[in-house]
């Protein structure tokens, strides 16, 4: 059983440290518009909701990508983009209902969350409980993976 | 069970992996026309810049993957089709018999009945053989005349940049890509590749081409004549169906099929840039060719070919993304509005930047922007859920930049893990 990167808005407090630690994982540098977590802010701030890839069996970027760049870690379940393969035709970018997979200009390949091989970063930076680590039958995520398939308005199976 | 494909394209690929994981048993035959292993047409404007090479405009990696996912592939090309008899002829004069058929031929460029088209100096880019004739043709310092600015048009403006050609587009619509981004949209993006240094003309088309030892003139009809070394034809593509004649099958603009994308003939299905399928945003038919849509009917017939029609499609959204010389210009759905609909829009013209929403009640049916590459997936993800927007619509008519923000607000109440 893998374990699920697991979103709880209601403890999210918006201090962004995830989004820091994220993008230095990724870029190697503190720079929040390279993070692939993303913390909306609403009512000024009231309430702070984290989004990223949950790595949804559908997984439309994976099946959409004309080059095979991204492929299961079978040791996470991540869905990872190579970037030596990975072209930037960015069709994933527009494939996922999510929005969770991005074009990044700088390196000329898409980038999201890829669990960081099974640590995440943003989990280990998160002072409060909003973001959690844990297996995936724990409470939530089946209702989460359900709203992945709802929300791209296929039968489940298809993509 | 034999499942037959005809075609080695993404839909292809996507259909004989799928049939594999359904039916692990049964055989499944994918025939390809092309010499090289099953690639993406999508990747060769990025071989055409050097980004990769051959091998990686492959649709899958391993050397050996369609035998280990024991797909047998054959090389030839589908001439005609026997559906009563269960049969397909090939070129080669080989029969194959198929207990069902899936037809994912996709789509040949369109010629247009210009003189002087079969001068070799003229280039489509389809095929990979299209891409290396033009690598040898695009010489720094050659003039190069590019007719059509439509999809694939675009997303090749760059590797002529790149390879520092004089650049010349002529597009007979009145702006850049007109069957993927409105007026405004489609105007930024020429004035973006003026910027760029590429001299583009619409709404005129090309009336001949004069060729001499030394160059080609290409003769406009708007009075104007462009001197070059090379043309490229881009000028869109269509269904490759014209094997069907004679088969029953019915086709239009392209094979037509049902909501489980099975023909008119039974036992075969369509699938891809071929077919002509049920369209998201209006009900009807049309053809979508892109790769989002093949790859979901090349699964979706799989599992209707498997399942014997047990999985209705919803239809596909028309979509497309594309880059041009690093202007990022994206099209989903009713872009064009519809009936009874309304609109919200930010037009920033100086910062190449652009988007258009369109409405139907409190629901997102299309959408146009230029200059944005961030989470533009929530625009399918909006569209296909038709999630009622609420209060968002009016913010959203009000600053259209907040489209992210928009998407978990009205999916937080659901994704609150409680």
């Amino acid at each position: 059983m893998h374990k699920a990167l697991v979103m709880e808005a209601d403890a999210c407090t918006g201090c962004h440290q995830c989004e820091m630690m994220c993008s230095y994982g990724k870029v190697g540098a503190f720079n929040i518009s390279k993070s692939v977590m993303d913390i909306t802010a609403f009512d000024g701030g009231a309430l702070n909701v984290p989004s990223t890839c949950t790595q949804c069996e559908g997984a439309w970027c994976m099946v959409v990508c004309p080059v095979q760049a991204i492929t299961v870690n079978p040791a996470t379940g991540a869905k990872e983009v190579s970037a030596e393969v990975c072209v930037g035709c960015k069709v994933c970018t527009i494939a996922c209902p999510f929005g969770a997979i991005n074009y990044d200009p700088d390196s000329g390949v898409v980038t999201k969350c890829d669990l960081c091989g099974g640590a995440p970063m943003c989990v280990e930076a998160c002072p409060t409980t909003a973001l959690a680590y844990m297996a995936e039958d724990s409470t939530g995520y089946e209702k989460m993976r359900r709203h992945a398939v709802m929300s791209a308005g296929l039968p489940e199976g298809t993509a | 069970m034999h499942y037959v494909i005809a075609g080695a394209g993404p839909a292809a690929v996507a259909a004989a992996e799928h049939l594999k994981e359904l039916d692990p048993s049964a055989k499944v035959t994918m025939i390809g026309a092309q010499q090289q292993p099953p690639y993406s047409r999508m990747a060769i404007p990025y071989y055409l810049t050097g980004k990769v090479k051959e091998e990686g405009t492959y649709l899958r990696r391993a050397a050996n993957h369609y035998e280990e996912k024991g797909i047998e592939f054959v090389h030839g090309e589908v001439v005609s089709l026997d559906g009563p008899g269960h049969t397909v002829s090939l070129a080669d004069g080989q029969t194959i018999g198929y207990d069902k058929l899936l037809l994912a031929t996709g789509a040949e460029p369109i010629i247009p009945p210009v003189p002087g088209m079969d001068d070799p100096r003229v280039q489509q880019c389809w095929h990979l053989e299209d891409a290396e004739r033009i690598i040898e043709l695009a010489k720094p310092g050659a003039r190069a005349v590019q007719v059509g600015a439509g999809f694939i048009g675009c997303i090749i403006l760059e590797s002529w940049v790149l390879r520092e050609v004089n650049l010349t587009v002529v597009e007979m619509g009145p702006r850049m890509v007109p069957r993927m981004l409105g007026e405004k949209a489609g105007g930024l993006l020429q004035k973006w590749c003026e910027s760029k240094g590429v001299t583009v003309h619409t709404n005129t088309r090309v009336q001949s081409i004069e060729s001499t030892p030394e160059e080609l003139k290409v003769v406009l009809e708007n009075g104007e004549t462009c001197a070059a070394d090379v043309v490229i034809v881009s000028t869109g593509v269509k269904p490759r169906i014209a094997y069907l004649d004679g088969s029953g099958i019915t086709v239009d603009q392209g094979i037509v099929v049902d909501q489980h994308m099975q023909t008119s003939v039974a036992d075969v299905y369509a699938a891809g840039d071929c077919a002509q399928g049920l369209d998201f945003s209006t009900g009807e038919t049309a053809v979508h060719a892109v790769q989002p849509t093949a790859t979901e009917h090349g699964r979706v017939a799989a599992a209707n070919m498997v399942g014997n029609n047990s999985l209705p499609y919803k239809g596909s959204l028309n979509m497309n993304i594309l880059d041009t010389l690093g202007l990022v210009t994206c099209s989903f759905g009713a872009w064009e509005g519809v009936e009874g609909g309304d609109s919200g829009e930010m037009f920033n013209e100086g910062n190449y930047q652009y988007i258009n929403l369109q409405f139907k009640d409190d629901v997102l049916v299309g959408a146009n922007s230029v200059g944005y590459h961030e989470h533009l997936g929530v625009l399918r993800g909006l569209i296909e859920t038709q999630v009622p927007l609420g209060a968002w619509k009016e913010r959203l008519k009000k600053n259209p930049v907040q489209l992210a923000d928009a998407y978990v607000g009205v999916n937080q109440s659901e994704l609150k893990v409680s």
